[in-house]
């Protein structure tokens, strides 16, 4: 076994993409991603690629559309905020069937929120956060190993499908350190075949090419066209991880961070004679449905773990159907998921009660607004999250 | 083994970097360790603290909410910290700085003279690596020469007579506790 060696996960994030064959990066400082520009900054250039802090997300994001446009390994990172600047970018890149990599470190939101790691971009990641009928691949890493290894996974399937991929971390996870290990030898970019769609050097008497965003002629058949990818896409690439889901009561259902307080709150069930299994997405989009509809048929229940106000819960409430109760234990906006708060979530699935679980419907019970009033909500946020 | 562990004190007192050094130290021993400084909400309220997971199989959440082990370094730490520990937990107490005694009885107080330790040795910097001896002789989690080795690594600009004098600090805390 490769001996492990302690990484920060941002850092981690930068080494593995300097290693997949990244070479060049763009970005804007935010925080909690900024050891990602910090260290491509002090080490792409040796590898041969080029950094580039730009003036803002939105110049970044195009620069990456450029760089992307002559088959070179591209990417950007950012958070929150910063992300939702870039959505005009991203949107243009899938239109023009573009592979790179764009990073979202997730922070406390919406608007400017808070610097605290949190998941409330799922919908912004998984819908598409810019306009118009495109998907990109989404991974949900939870650990710093796989933040180092997923620059690598992500190129592959943007440039497989030709679309934009995403990673999407939260603030924990990049400012934690952990022991990690590569899981591939780096790749040498100059050894990977070329595109034949790529606007490389115009020599040895290649025909024209041009890279479009917009094509003018006849849209609906290229959103059409590109549907097919995104079909065998979501065909052949739901990727998910599983843990003691075959026999468990209740199937808790978290990517990323959450999952780690998940396999905590496993563990302890374990030890309390409970049957609690864990089923992580690891592609958001495709997200891994088909797996997850088989595994419930025999639960007698689903807890989402999320660190949003019901995301998530949404694409497995689309997975399971009306086949099996769907509970919600959330966090939202820098909450942290507590293992001992998610196995109570558990017990109240199975007993029909309410302890640990959040819904809107129960949230709003007897709350009335008069928006012409000055009101004072009267609402005490704390770190725990939004449940009962 | 498993060892969720807090430790915490003022900015400057080295809780941060005692964290990443015994993280490391795990790495040493073949071990599996996560590293989490504060971070976020918790920030606020004078005190620095981080999370330290070490573990011979897999390693939970690096957010550690029920410690086994809980180091504080400086007198508002402890009212902070003492709450979360595990049932049985041990609690290292920086008995220089803090004179207050934790209420609770169903846990394992060691009180360790970290600055007065470190004093003694010439500089009282380096009292956080007397806690962490300490805390290597009571738990056992990592060996003493596996955080030695670790030194190298995560202070890698650090001076070897600098070196020398916090390996010292680490004995004199591993030698002052039963």
């Amino acid at each position: 076994m490769t001996q492990k060696t302690l990484r920060k996960g941002n850092e981690a994030l930068a080494e593995g993409a300097i290693r997949a064959g990244v070479r060049f990066f763009a970005g804007y400082p935010i925080t909690p991603q900024n050891e990602v520009p910090e260290y491509m900054s002090a080490h792409i250039a040796d590898a041969g690629g080029a950094f580039v802090q730009a003036e803002s997300e939105v110049a970044a994001i195009n620069m990456v559309y450029g760089a992307a446009a002559t088959g070179t390994r591209s990417m950007t990172s950012s958070s929150s905020p910063g992300v939702s600047l870039k959505q005009e970018g991203i949107t243009y890149l899938a239109s023009a069937d573009l592979p790179c990599l764009i990073v979202n470190v997730m922070r406390g939101g919406p608007g400017l929120g808070s610097i605290s790691g949190a998941q409330g971009d799922y919908f912004q990641a998984t819908r598409g956060g810019g306009n118009g009928d495109y998907h990109v691949i989404v991974l949900a890493p939870n650990s710093v190993e796989e933040l180092g290894n997923f620059p690598k996974l992500a190129f592959d399937l943007a440039e497989k499908y030709r679309m934009p991929a995403m990673i999407l971390a939260d603030g924990i996870l990049g400012q934690m350190m952990e022991s990690m290990a590569f899981n591939f030898d780096p790749v040498d970019p100059n050894k990977l075949g070329k595109f034949d769609w790529a606007v490389d050097i115009h020599k040895n008497g290649r025909g024209k090419r041009n890279v479009f965003s917009y094509k003018g002629d006849n849209l609906i058949a290229d959103v059409v066209d590109r549907a097919k990818r995104y079909g065998l896409v979501e065909e052949t690439e739901q990727r998910f991880e599983e843990r003691n889901c075959e026999d468990a009561d209740v199937i808790l259902v978290a990517y990323g961070l959450s999952s780690r307080a998940c396999l905590e709150a496993v563990n302890h069930a374990k030890e309390q004679g409970l049957k609690v299994g864990l089923f992580r997405p690891i592609t958001l989009w495709p997200f891994p449905s088909k797996r997850l509809a088989q595994l419930t048929d025999k639960a007698k229940g689903i807890l989402v773990v999320e660190q949003s106000l019901g995301q998530l819960v949404q694409d497995v409430k689309l997975a399971v159907g009306d086949k099996t109760p769907v509970g919600l234990n959330a966090y939202p906006a820098g909450g942290q998921p507590d293992g001992a708060q998610i196995l109570t979530a558990a017990r109240s699935l199975l007993s029909g009660g309410k302890e640990g679980l959040f819904s809107l419907q129960e949230h709003a019970k007897g709350f009335t607004y008069d928006c012409r009033r000055d009101l004072a909500l009267g609402v005490q946020g704390d770190n725990k999250g939004a449940n009962k | 083994m498993y060892q969720g562990i807090r430790i915490a004190g003022f900015g400057g007192q080295g809780v941060v970097s005692a964290g990443i050094l015994l993280a490391q130290a795990g790495v040493e021993n073949k071990l599996n360790a996560s590293w989490l400084p504060s971070y976020g909400p918790e920030m606020r309220g004078g005190t620095a603290n981080c999370s330290v997971v070490v573990s011979d199989g897999e390693v939970y959440t690096p957010i550690v909410s029920a410690p086994q082990t809980v180091i504080v370094m400086n007198e508002p730490s402890l009212p902070k910290f003492e709450p979360m520990l595990k049932k049985g937990g041990l609690l290292i107490l920086n008995s220089s700085l803090i004179n207050s005694r934790p209420t609770r009885t169903d846990i394992k107080t060691v009180c360790v003279p970290c600055n007065e330790i470190a004093q003694k040795l010439g500089m009282d910097r380096i009292a956080n690596l007397v806690a962490l001896g300490a805390f290597v002789k009571l738990t056992g989690a990592v060996t003493l020469e596996s955080v030695a080795d670790a030194m190298k690594k995560v202070y890698k600009r650090a001076k070897p007579e600098m070196l020398e004098l916090n390996k010292k600090a680490l004995k004199a805390g591993f030698d002052a506790v039963e």
